[in-house]
């Protein structure tokens, strides 16, 4: 892959994330002035102080004007992207290339999604006129698919991949429940996880993540001025984003145990930043756990586990909020809920708390400096997918 | 010699049990079983899978003109037919029309084809509604049939004659947008049919110049059941040479009556037999075939027999939810979007006649058709095939509960053609809980949903029926 990456020249120095859940008294517009507001309030800034603005949503609104109606931004470029459920991180890494490259000083990236208005459950998109002939499924059973394929592969009895996939929502509940912005505060036990109604193909309501309202915003400047706005910035170390060709829907060879998008921005992330063993390196991740088995299938793709071994260390505690490698120590899309456009951010957000010590009582204690999050939209074998990897010191 | 040189007959997999009408309602019902075209069949989906029986091994003789005959068509205005033209992957210079909305179109689609001066297929095709409870419900039955007909040394059964008289009276009738149909007086009917038929039988008999003693099998069909009782009776025909009209286990499937009971005919009969059709419908028809060599090595996809033995149960509230008489909560999910035209005739040969494209260069089979090659990323090297009778593999499954579907849950699969090329795609005529990985499959033409009045027509992948 040819990216070269950016590695320790931009850093992050304030955030703002709302509480994520079913806000149906705050609109499209209250959700951004809120996270808006409280990143420049972490940044010391203030709103004129900005130079360019990145929005992400996939259904909340078109055009910059989204942003600059609701902050009455005066005359500044507002860029409003899309790219499914990495829309967040897409704005992200876009205004960490506007400062890198010196065009701007100081950039702001948010996202925001609002999908408790439209009354339905689910996710539900805007399609475009097309000829009917595309098979209708919903996103949990798009992803459902992984299930009974990675059981079959790794011969894994159905009923055990159950308790693993209840395991991974279990944690996630877990974690969430230590998190006051996030939308399901409590912790849920594992039988009622693993008997909760059926969605699609083995994944039951308690697998799928949380649908939400929420915004979520970062302030990006050069990393030589970072300590003109903060004791404690975030450096970017690593940034990649991939569309696949769809193969999945396509190719026999494929077989729904791994999205190879995510296999691609891992290999390109690591290698921007020198990381040759991410379990051991990272002190946490966050990863797009839309649904249990996502999140299982990632340990393998992003390198935290062997090939075949997740199920495994899933069962064993590996990723548990005490464990080698805390992975969505927030609570995740499981339980801060997911909403897109927001979502990216999010996990930023908790790398922002986690490696500045402000976690509170979920804060990782492992010492260690450098936190990912991850994203990909879409379904297996047909998604897009990025990596951020940050740190809380320059060097590699 | 000219006659019909290949046939098939479409019978959809669900029976309803007719214990289950009485069972529900204390009226209404009877004993045996009625055919039920699945919640995501119509005429024009039923007429598309009898053509496929009929064209099967049939590559040579491609027919110049479809006539398409139901009383249910699924539109107005719009020709029906077309469907059936793209889905069968006809030539395009086929002449195509539909005879629509009286059950005695059935008889007027197979004269056309059998007139016709160049190879032609009547397909004939029906379902039939009745208000719970009534007669019609009961003895109804949905299905398709499909007649190739033309001049060749293929003819299976030559048309050797026959005679009509036509009539005008009040027996059986439809409003036009009403579901269900209103007869008179039962004995009415009676008293006007038979001497009709018993006139239009003699005549028949002098036109073909044929005797009744030589008839080796009699159908008569038509959807007055007392009439047609009585005219056999009456009729002189061996008794041993009347078909059975498949009531029982079928029901009457008005416009594609006599032609499901033809073809059972055809699917037994031997060389050198006469065989007579009687159309029973607002005057009577009669048609006399004489079977030739050719039938003994006729080759056939299956059988109606086969059909009617392979059976799913479907529960009364499905049957009555699928024919819109019982309107139960939809899943808390947006409607679907009706089909855009314009993307639907840019991928007819995709949507309807399931051609895949593949690379010239590589072999890589596309579905839907690609112009950039997933594997060589050759750019417009692509050829069409066409997959509707390839079968496949399951390679992985789902079932989706939180869908839209006319009759949830939804069952998708990924499918792995034989020779090649993938393809996620919704399955029917399937239990939820029986589907496995390696499972399969064959590809069945049906209407997933109707939006907006547009029916979206697609095909989906079955259990081979009737094993590997």
């Amino acid at each position: 892959m040819g990216s070269k990456g950016i590695c320790d020249r931009v850093a992050i120095v304030g955030m703002g994330c709302t509480p994520f859940g079913e806000h149906w008294d705050k609109s499209v517009d209250d959700l951004l002035v809120d996270a808006a507001n409280e990143a420049v309030k972490s940044a010391g800034i203030k709103m004129e102080d900005i130079d360019a603005f990145w929005l992400g949503t996939m259904g909340s609104g078109i055009s910059g004007l989204t942003l600059s109606r609701p902050l009455k931004i005066d005359y500044k470029p507002v860029s409003r992207n899309e790219n499914m459920c990495a829309t967040g991180s897409e704005s992200f890494r876009n205004a960490c290339y506007a400062v890198a490259s010196g065009a701007y000083d100081i950039a702001m990236a948010i996202g925001v999604e609002k999908l408790k208005d439209s009354g339905f459950s689910g996710l539900v998109t805007g399609e475009v006129p097309n000829d009917g002939t595309a098979a209708a499924v919903t996103a949990p059973a798009s992803f459902s698919l992984l299930a009974p394929a990675y059981a079959h592969k790794y011969g894994v009895e159905m009923g055990e991949l159950k308790d693993v996939m209840s395991r991974i929502a279990w944690k996630n509940h877990k974690n969430g429940a230590l998190n006051p912005r996030a939308q399901f505060k409590k912790e849920v036990p594992i039988e009622t996880i693993k008997n909760s109604p059926l969605i699609a193909g083995p994944l039951g309501i308690f697998d799928c993540s949380g649908v939400s309202d929420g915004s979520a915003a970062a302030i990006v400047v050069r990393a030589e001025d970072a300590h003109k706005y903060t004791d404690k910035p975030l450096y970017v170390k690593a940034l990649s984003f991939v569309a696949g060709p769809s193969r999945g829907p396509l190719d026999p060879d494929y077989d729904y145990t791994t999205f190879e998008e995510c296999v691609a921005v891992a290999e390109d992330a690591y290698q921007q930043c020198g990381i040759t063993n991410p379990r051991e390196q990272l002190a946490m991740a966050e990863v797009h756990d839309c649904f249990t088995p996502t999140e299982l299938v990632l340990m393998e793709d992003l390198g935290f586990s062997e090939r075949g071994e997740a199920w495994k260390d899933v069962q064993d505690g590996k990723f548990d909020l005490n464990g080698d490698l805390p992975v969505n120590p927030d609570g995740g899309l499981k339980s801060f809920g997911h909403p897109i456009g927001a979502s990216g951010l999010r996990m930023l957000y908790e790398a922002w708390l986690q490696l500045r010590g402000e976690a509170g009582p979920r804060q990782i204690t492992n010492g260690k400096k450098l936190a990912l999050t991850h994203n990909l939209g879409g379904s297996p074998g047909n998604c897009v997918s990025f990596i951020s990897i940050v740190g809380s010191e320059l060097g590699v | 010699m000219r006659g019909i040189i290949a046939y098939g007959a479409y019978i959809p997999s669900h029976r309803l049990d007719r214990k289950a009408i009485g069972d529900a309602l204390g009226a209404g019902g009877g004993k045996g079983t009625r055919a039920v075209a699945s919640y995501d069949e119509d005429t024009t989906t039923m007429g598309v899978e009898a053509g496929r029986i009929a064209l099967h091994g049939q590559e040579a003789n491609s027919p110049q003109a479809l006539y398409f005959a139901t009383a249910e068509p699924g539109y107005l205005d719009k020709t029906n037919a077309t469907a059936i033209h793209a889905a069968l992957d006809l030539e395009p210079g086929c002449f195509v029309a539909d005879m629509l909305g009286s059950v005695r179109s059935g008889a007027g689609a197979l004269r056309a084809a059998l007139d016709a001066r160049v190879p032609a297929m009547a397909v004939v095709s029906d379902i039939r509604i009745g208000l719970p409870s009534s007669a019609d419900e009961g003895n109804g039955g949905d299905g398709a049939a499909a007649f190739l007909c033309g001049e060749s040394d293929g003819v299976i059964a030559e048309y050797v004659g026959g005679a009509s008289v036509s009539a005008e009276f009040l027996d059986r009738y439809r409003a036009p947008g009403e579901q269900v149909s209103q007869v008179w007086e039962e004995r009415f009917g009676e008293f006007v049919y038979v001497p009709l038929a018993q006139k239009a039988f003699k005549d028949s008999l002098s036109a073909a110049n044929v005797t009744l003693e030589h008839i080796d099998h009699f159908v008569v069909a038509g959807m007055h059941g007392r009439a047609n009782k009585a005219f056999v009776g009456s009729s002189g025909v061996r008794k041993e040479a009347v078909t059975d009209d498949a009531v029982t286990v079928i029901g009457n499937s008005g416009t594609a009556q006599a032609g499901i009971m033809l073809a059972d005919v055809l699917d037994r009969a031997q060389p050198d037999q006469l065989i007579t059709v009687v159309f029973v419908a607002d005057g009577v028809t009669v048609m006399h075939f004489r079977t030739t060599a050719a039938i003994a090595s006729y080759q056939r996809a299956t059988t109606v027999a086969a059909q009617r033995a392979d059976g799913r149960a479907v529960s009364y509230q499905s049957y009555l939810t699928w024919r819109g008489l019982l309107n139960r909560e939809p899943p808390r999910r947006p409607d679907p979007a009706r089909p855009a035209a314009p993307p639907s005739f840019r991928s007819d040969q995709w949507k309807f006649g399931f051609e895949c494209s593949r690379c010239k260069n590589c072999g890589t089979r596309h579905l839907p058709p690609a112009r950039v090659c997933l594997k060589c990323h050759a750019v417009d090297e692509m050829e069409r095939e066409r997959l509707a009778d390839v079968k496949a593999t399951i390679a992985t499954f789902t079932i989706d509960r939180l869908a839209f579907s006319p009759s949830p849950p939804l069952v998708a699969a990924v499918l792995d053609f034989d020779g090649g090329g993938r393809l996620p795609c919704e399955m029917t005529d399937v239990d939820p809980n029986a589907v496995a990985i390696g499972d399969r499959v064959e590809m069945t033409f049906r209407r997933l949903y109707t939006a907006q009045d547009v029916h979206n027509y697609f095909w989906k992948a079955r259990p081979v029926r009737g094993g590997n």
